[in-house]
């Protein structure tokens, strides 16, 4: 376990190089660079560009940029932003609790309806249930995250006006129940795509496990159905889920980014579009390096976790 | 068939009248089962045997009340201690499950749960059936542990099945079909997937349960070593019918329907005599091997995690030109390692191996495969081994094209060779799944002839077969040998087998070879403790005073 974990790691930390290096190149590969939206400002002089890159440390070798950056940023120094000059771990602090509060929710929402659609689905295969099932899946991964946003907003807040159209909260009401209404729509937006591709998932998993020897068993022990499938299926087929968890991390970030932009969620998509738009590089490379390092971390966690969780790794 | 005795109810633990079992539409055939009748005594061991797709486990399940929807039964009765089975609820069967009649399965590794620990698989039995007290519980669950003669019964209740072998798998199996003292306990298949010695004490230990306990056992099985070791009566089922039922001794001494006939004959017997050896062909020594290791290393050295398995330890043999070389030995001896090592689907580590004077394991891949031809295998999966994409003549030709053959020839030669291992010319265009496993074995060895090769590893070739396929397969394989001089490597578990072709064996134990010699050796008078084990533990082969209530066959 040990030296599986220090294996895993080693190898995140080769993966967060690869990503900081070529992140750096590509951003710096954009035509105009950091100081573009500058040059398009009529009171800047080319003396004052020259100055501003002396002072930004832009005039130097691309190479020497990025040792320089990536120094700082192992030692926790991850830059300041171009904006206003604020640390880019704060410009990043101020937006993460909207973003984790908005993936946490969808996740929550994407996990327990798709698994209980997938149980279901294979417990009942080929019934009116499982097609409509398929079928909603289907509808799901073919319509873009933004057009579902798109669709709550005109029903639920033009037309039936339940929901707010965007907006973490009211200005004025901070209540916890007002966050959470704001919430709704957004999370279960950014969750449909996931719930389908979840449910689906556990479906073929379940069915994988329902065909296995030990559920005869099981069956031939005289125990109920119920039993049988909290007891023996639902675990078993969970372990490659737990995976498949960590692995759908990046897709719930990009997703995130889009519903955050639809529902003017103060998240870190809309900071990772703001910061593209106003070439803010320092807070865009610190995302990227952000997002880089918690899909890792995830990807880790549900290693751990489902070594933790299966005795046949915990144990060996 | 054979009249059936008159048992009264109070004899027969199960009886099953007339009992027909439909399959869906489209199939082969229209019934799993159908009319079959018989009585399982109390206190004995019914033995029902078939050969594959012969209704053997539908009846099984049926009897459990596991049978899937899509096949009913369609018409009459069966008789559980007095109960009837058929046309019960859902709920009724299910509390009779695991409490009047319990079944153990065939693999032993995939019929536990991997996510619980082995006692609370045991006692979750007895709290199916609300029996007794947290407490109580597993105060049986060791008890039981104990009585399948698990080592530690204390510790093992914690253990999670994947620390224990195969054969303690099994004994947990039983330990659970027993926690609620079963008048009936159904094994289907129990011993199938275990090593010999292993499946000699199973079949003891199930024995010594039921004596002691006067418990009904039904036990299906293919094989009929097994029967001659524990049956008290006999069914012998083909395709859905019973053909022939009776006292063990009965059947297995003069049995009366030709297809029980058939199949007693196929069985593989320990000859004890050496294989007539054919005039000598080409010169000599065509193979030899010298101190040959392979060590298997996984994980990783740089945390140390690492895990090294020899698997192959300093083996060395000779193989003349012509003749077969049996390898046999459990699972784990490194047989199946000796094998792909030998055809270089491996790389050794130590050792050489000379083919035809050459020493091949140092050979690069590139100045392998010119000789690649001349050395080809058999493989075990006949459903796996081919690709179901390609048109058998696909299959035939593509190797030999490949190494420069005009494919106008390939398509002839093929054409020739599928006539000539028993198939269809047809064959030709035709796919995979339309053949049976026996006509697939047959297509994996006109492949592996396309090659003219000199030499054959046929690892497990026939294991996967039906006794009547394996005896033809074998036959073939011989005639093949006869008429082309081919040498060859015949890697089996399976010490009857080997003896019926092979003119020298070779035991593996643990990667090394312990034993080597005729099979008048190997199993009239075995030099090493190990082969004695291996020879004493083949079902249905022992003298018969050791065996008192069993018959010899």
């Amino acid at each position: 376990m040990r030296g599986f974990l220090l294996n895993r790691l080693s190898q995140s930390l080769v993966l967060l190089l690869i990503v900081s290096v070529i992140g750096f190149v590509v951003l710096n590969l954009i035509p105009g660079g950091p100081l573009a939206q500058f040059g398009l400002d009529p009171s800047m002089t080319q003396d004052d560009l020259n100055r501003l890159k002396e002072q930004l440390g832009l005039n130097r070798p691309l190479w020497m940029q990025y040792l320089d950056w990536a120094w700082r940023l192992v030692q926790g120094d991850w830059g300041h932003s171009f904006r206003d000059g604020a640390p880019v771990l704060d410009v990043i602090g101020r937006h993460l609790v909207a973003t984790l509060l908005l993936m946490g929710s969808s996740t929550v929402i994407a996990i327990a309806i798709g698994t209980w659609i997938g149980i279901r689905g294979a417990t009942h295969r080929y019934s009116v249930f499982d097609y409509l099932a398929t079928v909603g899946a289907m509808v799901a991964l073919s319509i873009p995250t933004f057009w579902f946003g798109l669709l709550g907003i005109y029903v639920f807040s033009l037309r039936l006006g339940w929901l707010p159209a965007g907006n973490m909260y009211t200005i004025g009401d901070g209540s916890a129940l007002n966050y959470l209404h704001h919430l709704i729509m957004p999370s279960i937006v950014l969750a449909l795509v996931h719930v389908a591709i979840w449910s689906r998932y556990m479906r073929t998993a379940t069915l994988d496990v329902i065909s296995q020897e030990f559920v005869k068993t099981a069956r031939a022990k005289g125990l109920s159905e119920r039993r049988i499938l909290m007891k023996h299926v639902v675990g078993n087929a969970l372990l490659p889920m737990i995976t498949l968890a960590g692995m759908q991390l990046p897709s719930v970030l990009t997703g995130a980014l889009v519903t955050e932009t639809v529902f003017t969620w103060p998240g870190m998509g809309r900071l990772f579009l703001d910061s593209l738009g106003y070439s803010d590089y320092p807070v865009v490379m610190g995302l990227l390096m952000f997002s880089a390092i918690l899909v890792v971390l995830c990807n880790l966690i549900a290693d751990i976790v489902v070594a933790i969780i299966d005795p046949r790794i915990r144990l060996s | 068939m054979a009249a059936i005795e008159a048992v009264t109810i109070d004899e027969a633990a199960l009886s099953v009248r007339g009992l027909t079992v439909d399959l869906p539409k489209g199939m082969e055939r229209t019934h799993a089962v159908e009319n079959i009748s018989f009585d399982l005594k109390r206190g004995q061991i019914l033995c029902i045997i078939g050969e594959s797709g012969s209704g053997k486990s539908v009846t099984a399940n049926t009897i459990m009340g596991l049978l899937p929807k899509l096949i009913p039964v369609s018409s009459g009765a069966i008789h559980l201690d007095g109960r009837t089975i058929v046309g019960a609820s859902p709920k009724e069967l299910r509390g009779l499950r695991g409490r009047i009649v319990s079944m153990i399965f065939q693999d032993p590794l995939s019929a536990l749960n991997p996510l619980m620990t082995v006692g609370e698989q045991i006692t979750e039995v007895l709290m199916a059936h609300g029996v007794g007290t947290k407490a109580s519980r597993r105060n049986r669950a060791i008890e039981l542990l104990t009585e399948v003669g698990l080592p530690d019964p204390e510790l093992m209740y914690y253990q999670y099945p994947f620390r224990l072998s195969g054969g303690q798998r099994q004994r947990v199996m039983i330990a659970m079909a027993l926690a609620l003292e079963p008048t009936v306990l159904i094994a289907d298949e129990p011993t199938t997937a275990l090593d010999v010695t292993t499946q000699a004490q199973i079949l003891k230990l199930i024995r010594d349960i039921q004596r002691r306990k006067g418990m009904s056992v039904m036990f299906i099985t293919h094989d009929f070593g097994v029967v001659a070791e524990i049956a008290d009566s006999v069914v012998v089922m083909e395709k859905g019918r019973i053909v022939e039922q009776g006292s063990a001794e009965q059947v297995l001494k003069s049995p009366t329907h030709p297809y029980t006939q058939r199949l007693i004959a196929a069985v593989p017997h320990l000859t004890g005599k050496d294989r007539v050896p054919q005039e000598k062909v080409g010169d000599g020594t065509i193979l030899k091997v010298e101190g040959l290791s392979k060590t298997y290393r996984s994980g990783s050295a740089l945390f140390g995690s690492q895990r090294i398995v020899p698997a192959v330890k300093e083996v060395s043999f000779e193989l003349a030109a012509g003749r077969t070389l049996g390898v046999v030995g459990e699972s784990g001896s490194g047989k199946s390692s000796l094998g792909r090592l030998l055809i270089k689907l491996q790389d050794s580590d130590g050792g050489r191996i000379l083919f035809e004077g050459r020493d091949i394991a140092k050979l690069s891949e590139t100045e392998f495969r010119p000789l690649r031809p001349k050395i080809q295998m058999i493989f075990q999966d006949p459903f796996a081994s081919l690709n179901p994409r390609s048109t058998i003549g696909q299959i035939l030709t593509v190797g030999p094209v490949a190494h420069g053959m005009p494919y106008a020839q390939a398509r002839e030669e093929a054409r020739a060779l599928l006539s000539h291992v028993g198939l269809d010319a047809g064959a030709f265009g035709r796919y995979p799944h339309e053949f049976s496993g026996g006509q697939r074995q047959r297509i994996g060895i006109a492949r592996a002839l396309m090659f003219k090769p000199k030499l054959l590893i046929a690892d497990e070739a026939v294991s996967a077969l039906d006794v009547s396929i394996q005896a033809q397969i074998l036959k073939l394989l011989d005639q093949i040998q006869r008429e082309t001089g081919v040498s060859m490597i015949f890697i089996t578990h399976d010490l009857r087998v080997a003896s019926q072709i092979c003119d020298e064996i070779a035991v593996m134990q643990k990667g090394r070879i312990v034993e080597h010699g005729p099979p008048s050796q190997i199993f009239l008078d075995p030099q090493s403790a190990y082969t004695r084990e291996l020879v004493a533990a083949i079902p249905g082969e022992r003298p018969r005073s050791t065996r008192p209530a069993a018959v010899n066959i």
